[in-house]
Order: C-alpha cells, then sequence, then structure tokens
C-alpha cells in the first residue's frame, strides 16, 4: 500500500472559473460599475485595479454572493455565487487587530477550519493540525503560538491568508492584502500568493492599488474605474488607448526600463511606488 | 460575627444560615455564567452594551417592584427585549454605541418614573441598583439556575460560530454563517446573564463581574477555552471571596468583590505586564 502525499483536488478539471456576461453592479438607484464581460481561468493570477470607491470590493461581493447584479450574470464554477461557497477564500480588507484581541494566530486559522460546526468536539486535534499545515504553507509556522495583537502588517497578512486557505479553497479573494505593507513585505506576499496559485492551481483574484509589484505574477487584469471595467492581459490593458476609454479623457500610460507602469492624466497615480 | 480561624468551622458556621447557602449558590451561578460570557463581551467589544443592557434592566426591575412581582423578571423582560432590539437594529458592532446610548437614557428615564410612582421602601431601589445577595430567596435561585442551565446549554452549540463571528465577522459572514442570527443570540445571552448578575453585584456594578474577570483572563491566556476557564475561576473566586468577608464585616458584599476583581486587575495590568516583557527578551536571549 502507497500513501500518497499530494494533496487531490476536488475541483473538476475546467477552465472557466469565473465568467461574467454584461453584468451589472450596484443598487436600483446606483449604479457601481455596467456592462462587464470577462473569464478568468483556472489558476490565473489576477488583480483587480481601480480608483478608490470604483467598485472593485463590489465585485467580491458579487462573487461570495453577499451582493446580486443588477443584471447580467456572474458565474462561479458554472453556477451562481451563493454565500458559504466552500470553494472560496476569503481575505477582506482589515484595519488593525484590537490592541486587546489577546487571541493567538493558530486559534484563528483552526477556527477558520471548523468555526461553522455548531456544537463542542473534545477533541480539537485534526483541526489544530489542519491549521498548523496552513500556517506552514504561508511560512508563519512559527506565529502560531503569538497573539494576534502583536504581529506586524506583513505578518498579520500571512496569517489571514493561512485563514483562507486552511479550508484548501480554488479561488482566492485578498481584498487589499499589499496595505500598509513595506516594499519588500509586499514583494514577499506576492510571491507567496504566486506559489500557492502555481504549487495548487487556486485562482487567485487580488484587489490592489498600484499594479507595479504584481506585475511580474500577473496573468490578468480587471481594471475599474468611471463605472467600467476593462479586462485582459496586463500588455493589454495597461494601454493609453484602453485607459483613455475607461476614463474618458486622454490618458498616458508611460513604462519605464524595468517595467514598471506609470500613468499620466488622472489624479489617482496607481502607477507610483 | 466573630472570625473562627479554622475554615471549616468558619464556613460551617456560615452555612448555618438559609440566606448564606442561597447567596453562595446564586453567587456561584452567576459568577459561572457572567465569566463565560464576558470573554464574548470583551472579544464583541460589546461592553458598553451589557453596561447599558443593566441599566435598561433597572427600568424593567422597578417597574416589576411597582406592581408587586419579583424584580427578576422585569429585568429578564426588559434587558431581553431591548437586548434584541439593539442586536437587530446595527448588525455592525462599529456604530451601535450612540444609538445604545439614546436607548439607555430613555430606559433610565422610564426607571425613574417608575421609582417616583412606587410608595413602598426605597431599599428596593438600593438593591437593584447595587445589587442584594444576601436577600435571595429560594425561587429566586432556582430561577438563577434554570437561567443558568439555559444559558449553558445555548452556549454549548453556539460557542464554535460565535467565537469565529466574534473575532472575524467579515469571513464569517463570507462562509455564510448566520452573523445577524449570532448577534441577537449574543445579545440575549448577555441579557439574560445580566438580569441574573444584578441579583448579586446590582446594575450599577455589573461590570465587576461581566466584563473585568475576562479582561483580566484575556491578559493571561491567548487560548479562547483558556480564557474562559480563567475568567470564570476569578468571578467565583471574587464572588466566594466578598460573601466570605461580608459575612464577617458590616459592608456591602458587592463592594468586596468589586474591589476584589478591582485589585487583580491591577496587579494584572500594571505588575504581570511588566513581568511578561522579562519572559519574551529571556526567551530571545536563549535563542540567540
Amino acid at each position: 500500500m502507497t500513501i500518497t502525499t499530494s494533496e487531490i483536488t476536488t475541483t473538476p478539471v475546467q477552465s472557466n472559473v469565473i465568467k461574467a456576461e454584461n453584468l451589472v453592479a450596484g443598487y436600483e438607484d446606483n449604479i457601481v460599475w455596467r456592462d462587464a464581460s470577462f473569464t478568468i481561468d483556472r489558476g490565473e493570477f489576477v488583480a483587480v485595479i481601480g480608483p478608490n470607491g470604483a467598485g472593485k470590493t463590489t465585485l467580491f461581493r458579487l462573487l461570495l454572493g453577499l451582493q446580486r447584479p443588477t443584471s447580467g450574470t456572474i458565474k462561479i464554477f458554472d453556477s451562481e455565487p451563493k454565500r458559504g461557497n466552500h470553494e472560496i477564500g476569503y481575505v477582506p480588507q482589515r484595519h488593525l487587530i484590537d490592541s486587546e484581541t489577546n487571541v493567538e494566530s493558530l486559534e484563528l486559522v483552526h477556527l477558520a477550519f471548523c468555526g461553522h460546526q455548531w456544537g463542542f468536539h473534545l477533541s480539537a486535534k485534526a483541526g489544530r493540525k489542519a491549521a498548523l499545515v496552513a500556517l506552514e504553507a504561508v511560512g508563519a509556522a512559527e506565529l502560531a503560538h503569538q497573539s494576534l495583537n502583536a504581529l506586524s502588517g506583513g505578518e498579520l497578512q500571512r496569517i489571514f491568508l493561512a485563514e483562507a486557505l486552511v479550508s484548501h479553497p480554488s479561488v482566492l479573494l485578498l481584498d487589499e492584502p499589499l496595505a500598509n505593507l513595506d516594499i519588500r513585505r509586499e514583494r514577499d506576499l506576492l510571491q507567496l500568493v504566486n506559489n500557492v496559485v502555481r504549487s495548487h492551481a487556486v485562482t487567485a483574484l487580488l484587489i490592489a492599488h498600484n499594479i507595479n509589484p504584481l506585475l511580474p505574477f500577473l496573468d490578468k487584469v480587471i481594471y475599474i474605474a468611471n463605472g467600467k471595467v476593462a479586462t485582459g492581459r496586463p500588455k493589454e490593458v495597461m494601454t493609453s488607448e484602453v485607459l483613455s476609454a475607461l476614463y474618458g479623457v486622454h490618458i498616458e500610460v508611460l513604462h519605464d526600463s524595468r517595467g514598471n507602469i506609470a500613468i499620466v492624466g488622472i489624479e489617482e497615480h496607481h502607477g507610483d511606488e | 460575627m466573630t472570625f473562627n480561624i479554622n475554615l471549616i468551622a468558619a464556613l460551617q458556621q456560615m452555612f448555618q444560615y438559609q440566606f448564606m447557602q442561597h447567596a453562595f449558590e446564586a453567587g456561584t451561578l452567576v459568577a459561572i455564567i457572567a465569566g463565560i460570557v464576558g470573554y464574548f463581551v470583551v472579544l464583541r467589544r460589546s461592553s458598553f452594551a451589557a453596561h447599558a443592557l443593566s441599566h435598561i434592566g433597572f427600568a424593567g426591575a422597578a417597574g416589576a417592584v411597582l406592581f408587586g412581582i419579583s424584580p427578576v423578571y422585569g429585568l429578564l423582560l426588559f434587558t431581553t427585549v431591548g437586548g434584541s432590539m439593539m442586536a437587530a437594529l446595527s448588525p455592525r458592532a462599529a456604530h451601535r454605541d450612540v444609538h445604545i446610548g439614546t436607548v439607555l437614557a430613555f430606559m433610565l428615564g422610564i426607571g425613574v418614573l417608575f421609582i417616583s410612582l412606587y410608595t413602598g421602601y426605597a431599599t428596593e431601589a438600593y438593591s437593584i441598583l447595587f445589587g442584594e445577595i444576601l436577600g435571595i430567596s429560594n425561587s429566586d435561585v432556582l430561577l438563577t439556575l434554570v437561567a443558568a442551565l439555559i444559558i449553558l446549554s445555548i452556549i454549548a452549540v453556539v460557542y464554535r460560530p460565535l467565537l469565529f463571528a466574534s473575532l472575524d465577522e467579515d469571513v464569517a459572514e463570507a462562509k455564510g454563517m448566520p452573523t445577524f442570527l449570532l448577534g441577537i443570540i449574543f445579545m440575549i445571552l448577555v441579557a439574560v446573564a445580566t438580569s441574573i448578575a444584578v441579583q448579586v453585584v446590582g446594575v450599577l456594578l455589573i461590570f465587576s463581574l461581566m466584563v473585568t474577570p475576562a479582561a483580566i483572563a484575556q491578559q493571561l491566556a491567548k487560548r479562547p477555552h483558556k480564557v474562559v476557564v480563567i475568567s470564570v475561576a476569578i468571578a467565583l473566586m471574587a464572588t466566594w471571596l466578598g460573601l466570605f468577608v461580608a459575612f464577617y464585616e458590616p459592608y456591602p458584599v458587592s463592594f468586596f468583590i468589586t474591589s476584589i476583581v478591582f485589585v487583580l486587575y491591577l496587579l494584572v495590568r500594571f505588575v504581570y505586564r511588566r513581568i511578561r516583557p522579562l519572559k519574551v527578551s529571556q526567551a530571545i536571549i536563549e535563542v540567540a
């Protein structure tokens, strides 16, 4: 008898993980953005970029089933999004952990594994093991018994990533995980997400302000601005033509020698470091 | 009463009195419940809600006294209705304070009206405000037991979901957990726990059992079930010690309970916190 150590992925092999057609998001009297049509394939690393209030998180809320489309359709694994989809690992945009919240990291990840179960389990062994494996996967095993309120921003983001990964999702939704991280931590975290995406064929959508640190890893960009959505490979979307059409004003996209992008012509400088 | 240095003899002497028996029974139940529910109050940063609920209960208790029924029924009615309303009106804790404060002031006003309409003795109001554990009747103990069992069985069912929703509401919601319902269940738990705890420490001193023991425990442990155990231990210790001392001294029990809890709080807050970083730095030196 042989024991296989590799994980068996339960997701059927299919290319389209997410499919949006003529999607309109928002509320009856307040449309956030309209006419979004795009597909995201299995194992793609996608950046969701756009100015504040453009409706980036709205896209996540649609995928999580927390909000319904105003019109059009959005499908995830060929069915309508619904709350409690175990295929999705979600890292919401978070502010600081309350300095009084003295709870160890392992407990939070453990709860993400079994917190939906009612009643008592006398033995928490299996859950704690799963939590430890998830923490190891994000290189945070040594933080397992550290209290959440004692962690730095970068450490916290790794714990939150473990929290999302503990239930072995096939889609990751990361809302501004890079906020408040310095350039090195930013790169470390992106490298980590990229490893997860590539090694487990997980599809990741990551909301960010600045596309530059993401460029080496990305398969696709969803650019949301001015009530419109543009999607495609970074080279296709981050052009003067596409962004000018999106914003409705003339925009220049400049490239430096290292491949970084600078956007000129709008007040929000997404190309800034 | 003179203090007997033989502890067993002292306890035997104490338990000869039925009011002391009742006080210990009710006090023990309340301490266990307050210690557990208190942890969730601290974790959800809902201490103002717990404070407000006890004051809302004051109006209920005053009303009950006015109509000649046991104050605890008025407490239960007003706090559960008030608590459910608070949870239903503002599902997210962040902006709750102003709503709670507004309802709180109104309910206290009603309480004042009831007190002024009541033509009996002011001692009733006094015991609601500051607790009257030595005056607990047999039926009050029974009611406390029933309430405690109900709270314990609800917590046994919702423990993990409530813990997760308290720590990480956004992810819990996305995972399809009933965070709104859990919010209401939590407030009802606080309401019932507050109602029975008022008998021991009174409306004004509810923090000493519902919040402070859990806040102290949270400084001492990082794993929720350990925090709950420590929190209960602190609440029990304070209640028992308070009753014991009050048996020999002519001062109110609630004064002793609040003082014991406060001294512990100061010790942990200022002394333990200074010792702890030492341990950490020593560990770092050892590793290096």
